[in-house]
């Protein structure tokens, strides 16, 4: 069964057609990219995926239920997790204390429980606290742990954001130009990162420019041009489409 | 290509911010009408390094000379009439405004008769400018805005560009048409320092080219010699 499906998905901005029906079937397990010009509809499809805004048109499906009308906190406690183009981090936490915020909270919802700090509650915690350093290994920025987010560099920042939305351990994730701003090397850790992450069995789908990444990682690739869907296919052949060369390689 | 004299020289310039100390002694040179691309981790100090030459942040120690002067903690208005260009990381002009009102904004230091020829001049050399000079400049693409940034610092007619990350987020062709411009503005007699991430295409069109490490020097060289170096390449290129 498709994890993720997209049916004639519209979404128009003041009479412009931002994405103009589009059909994508993401199934459990896949890593799939999404590519296309500035200005085609991607980032506009994530946003409509995950409820940031409202579609125009058609139906977007997460494990067969119906969530196109969904709110974006909904639709994240649902396991479909993002990261965006343009990040924004709390500025006077901690690196840590910034992943901390992304910890599903209703695992332990009952206030009571939380006041008089149970062993679960404490359990839980730990658990978080430790996951979020683990985390911030990953992405290079252990040494940040304590620092305030706001005395990160723009690169930086994005590292962070891409530790926080693994966070709550999604089952879908969306990623939106993971790499720009961040060093060829960390680059590499980033995309070996995702593959690993496409090992344990989770699903990807990654906005990029960076087509090293791109390419290298990708199972199948889906083009966006003009809010269309003008190619789909496995990376090589992406790569000598004439119609994708045309509108977006370029030469 | 480096003279006895280069336009800029930062020498030993230690800043940062509140009690984070981002540059640890660094020290730049760049020479009249060349590019040199500044390279390294996230977090190194690049946007840092061109903050502070830009004014925006003031060296604690050190020294930064432009055309012989220490400008060093004067302020960017300072700086920008002295000849330097700012292009930050991200676009930020005014996107409610259009095209040709967003250069006039570029010129609002001049006080000259030739402002009108000027911009007539930038959008005959930037034909993606002219077709869109009265849309507002919010509706452009990206790399769109990143060029319409770059010809808005031209209109002080800079002696040099600091210039962050001109890539970021833009598409290949895009990336091809900013690269392509860089180079344009260069070939034109205008020195330009860039940090970008995309190290390898900066480094293929930079002459000279500096690696900061949690703000120091780590390596200096041409473009070429950092693409060969095998240390260059395993830690900051991506292999």
């Amino acid at each position: 069964m498709a994890l993720l499906e997209i049916r004639g998905l519209v979404k128009r901005f003041l009479g412009v057609t931002a994405v103009g029906g589009v059909d994508l079937t993401v199934a459990a397990g896949e890593l799939v990219s999404l590519i296309g010009p500035n200005g085609s509809g991607k980032t506009t499809l994530f946003n409509c995926v995950t409820g940031y805004l409202g579609a125009d048109d058609g139906r977007v499906l997460f494990r067969g239920a119906d969530i196109t009308r969904a709110a974006p906190h909904r639709i994240a406690r649902l396991g479909l997790g993002r990261t965006f183009q343009h990040v924004s981090v709390f500025g006077r936490l901690s690196a840590l204390e910034n992943l901390l915020v992304f910890v599903q909270q209703h695992q332990e919802e009952n206030l009571l429980a939380r006041l008089v700090r149970t062993p679960r509650v404490r359990r839980l915690e730990a658990e978080a606290v430790a996951r979020a350093r683990t985390l911030l290994d990953l992405v290079g920025l252990g040494a940040k742990a304590e620092a305030p987010a706001g005395s990160l560099s723009y690169g930086q920042r994005k590292l962070l954001a891409f530790a926080a939305a693994l966070m709550p351990d999604p089952e879908l994730i969306l990623l939106d130009e993971p790499a720009a701003a961040v060093n060829p090397t960390m680059i590499n850790q980033m995309k070996d990162h995702i593959l690993a992450l496409h090992r344990q069995g989770k699903t990807v789908v990654l906005v990029e420019h960076n087509m090293d990444v791109v390419m290298d990682i990708s199972q199948r690739v889906v083009v966006l041009d003009h809010g269309q869907k003008i190619a789909e296919g496995p990376p090589a052949a992406i790569r000598r489409d004439p119609g994708v060369i045309e509108a977006y390689f370029g030469r | 290509m480096v003279d006895s004299a280069p336009l800029l020289e930062l020498h030993e310039v230690v800043a940062g911010y509140e009690e984070v100390e981002v540059l640890r002694g660094v020290s730049v040179r760049v020479g009249a009408g060349e590019i040199v691309s500044i390279i390294g981790a996230n977090g190194a100090g690049k946007s840092t390094l061109l903050r502070t030459v830009f004014g925006m942040v003031s060296p604690r120690a050190g020294s930064i000379r432009f055309d012989g002067t220490e400008i060093g903690g004067r302020a960017p208005v300072d700086v920008l009439k002295r000849g330097i260009g700012y292009v930050p990381q991200g676009r930020c002009n005014f996107p409610a405004m259009s095209v040709e009102e967003n250069l006039e904004m570029g010129a609002y230091l001049r006080r000259d008769g030739k402002i009108r020829a000027d911009i007539d001049a930038l959008l005959a050399r930037f034909p993606v400018l002219a077709t869109k000079r009265r849309d507002a400049a919010g509706t452009l693409s990206g790399g769109q805005q990143q060029i319409l940034e770059m010809a808005i610092s031209l209109l002080l007619r800079p002696r040099l560009l600091l210039v962050d990350e001109p890539s970021l987020g833009l598409d290949p062709r895009m990336v091809e048409l900013v690269f392509g411009t860089i180079a344009t503005i260069n070939r034109e007699g205008t020195a330009i320092l860039m940090v970008e991430q995309n190290a390898k295409k900066a480094l293929s069109v930079s002459h000279r080219a500096f690696v900061l490490e949690l703000g120091r020097n780590r390596f200096e060289g041409t473009g070429q010699e950092l693409l060969d170096d095998p240390d260059v390449r395993q830690h900051y290129l991506g292999g």
